[in-house]
C-alpha cells in the first residue's frame, strides 16, 4: 500500500475542503478502497475518513418518500421497517449483497461508488481502461465470464457490480451530492456513464464532491417489489444477472411498472422497454417473456458471457413473476 | 505419517513465525514494498512514512501505540498487541477469518484501518471468556465439534456472537445464509450451524 495521511473530517464543510486537496478521497466504510488501495489499484496520498459525519438517519419525507443518509450502513438500511414496507426491494437487494460483516461496514454513499470487480481492473499487472485509460482492455479479448452484455464500448465490458444500485435505479432514487459551489440533485439514472471512450470516468460527480443523501420519491406501489439475483454459489456472491421489479397492477392488468437490471449492465440497467411491454398487459408468463426479450434486445454477448443474455431474460421473468404473486 | 494435532499447531505456529519474520524484513526495507513486481497485500504496521498516536479499546483494555495510517485494525491487534487470535485468510474482505466486533457489531479487521476505530470497543476472540469460563458460542463449538483445523473458528464465533443480536430468522437455512461471510476450508458448516442454534435456542428459552 502506498503511504498516506490520514484525517477525519469533523462536519460536511470541512470534509469537502480537505477532499479539494490533491490525491485526496474520502474514506467510508472502506470496504472497496482499502481493499484496492491494498492492490494498488488505488493510491491516494490523503484519506479523509468521513464516518464522523452526523448523515446516519432515514427520515420520511413529505408526500411520502424517504431521504437516506450517505453514511447509513447497508445492514440498517436493509432493516429499516420503513424501507421494509414501502420499498422492499431494496432491503432485498441489500440483503443479497457481500456479507453481514461488509454490510456492516458498507454505506450507502460508499456503495453507489463501489467499483467493478472486472478482474483485469483489479490486477496492476495487466492493461485495463478503465485504470489506466489508453492501456487497452484485457477482458474483451480475455477471460469475461462476469463481464456485461448490454451498455459496453470497445473499450470495456466490466459490469457495475452493486445490487443496492439496481434497486434505487428501479425506484427512480436521487443523489444528492454537496460540492464547494453548494448542492445538487442528481436522478440516479443521470447519475452512472456508460464506458464509451473514456471508461475512466464512471459517474457525473465532479471531483470533491461529497454525496450526501439518497432521496427516494413516494412511489406507493413499491410496496409490490422484489429483487432476484442469481450467481455461482447460493450466497456471498457477485450476481451474474439480477433483477429488481415493481409492479403497480389493477383490476387485472400492470398499470405501471418498474424494471431494472444488475450484473448484465456497465451501468445498474433501467430498461424503459421492458416497462413498455407490461404496462396495459394482464400478468402472465406472455407480458413477462415480452418484456424480457424487450429488456435484452440490444445485447452484445462475447465469447464467455453469451449464457448471460438467456440467464437475465429467465431472471427477470421469474422476478416478475414472483412479484405479481406477492400480496400487498 | 499421521500428524497429531500438536505437530499440526507446532507447524502451524511455525508457518506464522515465518510470515511474522517476513514481515520483518519488509519493515527493514520500506521500499521494497513500494516498487517491488508484485503489491504488497499489506502495509507491515510501521512500513516508513509517518506514524500517528493512536489509542485502542480492545477487550476492554485501552493500547496506546504509535501506527502506520496504513496498518489494518487486523494487523494492529495480531502484530502490535499481541492479540493473534483473528485470523489472517484472505486479507481482501472475503473469508471472515478477521471478524471482530465494533460497538458490538460484527465487521471485517482487514479492511478496517485502526487509525480509523479511536472510541470503537473492539472485541476479539480473545475478550469473550470470563476468565476460565468460556462464551456460550465457544462452548458450542467445542461441544459441537464446530472446527476441524481451527483456522476460521475465531472468525466464525466472533461472526456468531455478532448473529446474535440480528435479526435472523430461526432455521438453519437463516444462520447458514447469515454466516455465509465466514469460509471454511475444512467444510465444517454443519457442526458450526448446530452450535449457533443451540446457542440461539439456549438464548430464546433464558428468562429475559
Ligand atoms: C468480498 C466482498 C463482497 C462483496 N459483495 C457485494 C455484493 O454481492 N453486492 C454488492 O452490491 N456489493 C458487494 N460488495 C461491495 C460492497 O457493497 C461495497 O464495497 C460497499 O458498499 C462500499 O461502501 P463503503 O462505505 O465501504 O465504501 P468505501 O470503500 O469507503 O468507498 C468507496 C468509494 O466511494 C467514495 N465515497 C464513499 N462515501 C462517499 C460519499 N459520501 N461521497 C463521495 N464519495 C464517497 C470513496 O472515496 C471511495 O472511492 C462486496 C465487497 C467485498 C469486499
Ligand atoms: S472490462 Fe473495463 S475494467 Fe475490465 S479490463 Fe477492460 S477496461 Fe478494464
Ligand atoms: S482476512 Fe479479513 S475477510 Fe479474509
Ligand atoms: S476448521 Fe479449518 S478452516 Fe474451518
Amino acid at each position: 500500500m502506498h503511504p498516506f495521511s490520514y484525517r477525519q473530517a469533523s462536519d460536511e464543510q470541512a470534509a469537502i475542503g480537505a477532499v479539494g486537496q490533491p490525491g485526496a478521497m474520502f474514506l467510508a466504510g472502506g470496504t472497496t478502497l482499502i481493499d484496492l488501495m491494498k492492490l494498488d489499484v488505488q493510491t491516494p496520498s490523503q484519506l479523509i475518513d468521513i464516518t464522523p459525519l452526523p448523515l446516519t438517519k432515514i427520515t420520511e419525507l413529505p408526500g411520502g418518500g424517504v431521504s437516506i443518509g450517505a453514511m447509513v450502513r447497508n445492514s440498517d438500511l436493509a432493516h429499516s421497517e420503513l424501507i421494509m414496507t414501502r420499498y422492499p426491494v431494496l432491503s432485498e437487494a441489500l440483503l443479497s449483497g457481500a456479507s453481514p460483516q461488509l454490510r456492516n461496514m458498507a454505506t450507502t454513499g460508499g456503495n453507489l461508488l463501489q467499483r467493478t470487480r472486472c478482474y483485469y481492473f483489479r490486477d496492476v499487472t495487466t492493461p485495463c481502461n478503465k485504470r489506466e485509460p489508453g492501456s487497452g482492455c484485457s477482458a474483451i479479448d480475455g477471460y469475461h465470464r462476469i463481464h456485461a452484455v448490454l451498455g459496453t464500448s470497445r473499450h470495456c465490458i466490466a459490469t457495475h457490480p452493486s445490487d443496492m444500485c439496481v434497486a434505487l435505479t428501479a425506484l427512480d432514487a436521487v443523489i444528492l451530492a454537496r460540492g464547494a459551489g453548494g448542492e445538487r440533485r442528481i436522478p440516479i439514472n443521470d447519475f452512472y456513464l456508460v464506458p464509451g471512450d473514456h471508461p475512466e470516468r464512471e459517474n457525473v460527480l465532479a471531483p470533491g464532491e461529497l454525496i450526501t443523501a439518497v432521496e427516494l420519491p413516494a412511489m406507493p406501489f413499491a410496496a409490490r417489489s422484489h429483487y432476484r439475483k442469481v450467481r455461482d454459489r447460493a450466497s456471498y456472491a457477485f450476481a451474474l444477472a439480477s433483477a429488481a421489479v415493481a409492479l403497480d397492477i389493477q383490476g387485472g392488468a400492470i398499470h405501471d411498472a418498474r424494471v431494472a437490471l444488475g450484473g448484465v449492465g456497465t451501468k445498474p440497467w433501467r430498461s424503459h422497454d421492458a416497462e413498455k411491454a407490461l404496462i396495459g398487459k394482464a400478468p402472465g408468463p406472455d407480458a413477462y417473456r415480452a418484456a424480457a426479450e424487450a429488456a435484452l434486445r440490444g445485447a452484445k454477448p462475447h465469447k464467455d458471457n453469451a449464457f448471460k443474455v438467456e440467464l437475465a431474460k429467465r431472471t427477470l421473468v421469474r422476478t416478475l413473476t414472483m412479484t405479481a404473486q406477492k400480496t400487498v | 505419517m499421521t500428524l497429531t494435532r500438536r505437530d499440526f499447531i507446532a507447524a502451524t505456529l511455525a508457518t506464522a513465525f515465518a510470515l511474522t519474520l517476513g514481515a520483518r524484513a519488509a519493515q527493514a526495507e520500506p521500499e521494497a514494498a513500494k516498487i517491488g513486481a508484485k503489491p504488497m497485500a499489506t502495509a507491515p504496521a510501521s512500513a516508513g512514512g509517518d506514524t500517528m498516536p493512536i489509542t485502542l479499546n480492545v477487550n476492554g483494555a485501552a493500547h496506546d501505540l504509535a501506527i502506520d495510517p496504513r496498518a489494518t485494525l487486523l494487523d494492529a491487534l495480531r502484530e502490535r498487541i499481541g492479540m493473534t487470535g483473528s485470523k489472517k485468510g484472505c486479507d481482501h474482505g472475503q473469508c471472515g477469518a478477521c471478524t471482530v466486533l465494533a460497538d458490538g457489531r460484527r465487521v471485517l479487521s482487514c479492511l478496517s484501518l485502526a487509525v480509523a476505530q479511536q472510541g470503537k470497543a473492539i472485541t476479539t476472540i480473545e475478550g469473550l471468556a470470563q476468565g476460565e469460563t468460556l462464551h456460550p458460542m465457544q462452548q458450542a463449538f467445542l461441544s459441537h465439534d464446530g472446527f476441524q483445523c481451527g483456522y476460521c473458528t475465531p472468525g466464525q464465533i466472533m461472526s456468531a456472537v455478532g448473529l446474535l443480536t440480528e435479526p435472523v430468522g430461526p432455521e438453519d437455512a437463516d444462520v447458514r445464509e447469515n454466516m455465509s461471510g465466514n469460509i471454511c476450508r475444512c467444510g465444517a458448516y454443519p457442526n458450526i450451524v448446530a452450535a449457533i442454534q443451540d446457542v440461539r435456542k439456549a438464548n430464546t428459552n433464558a428468562p429475559v
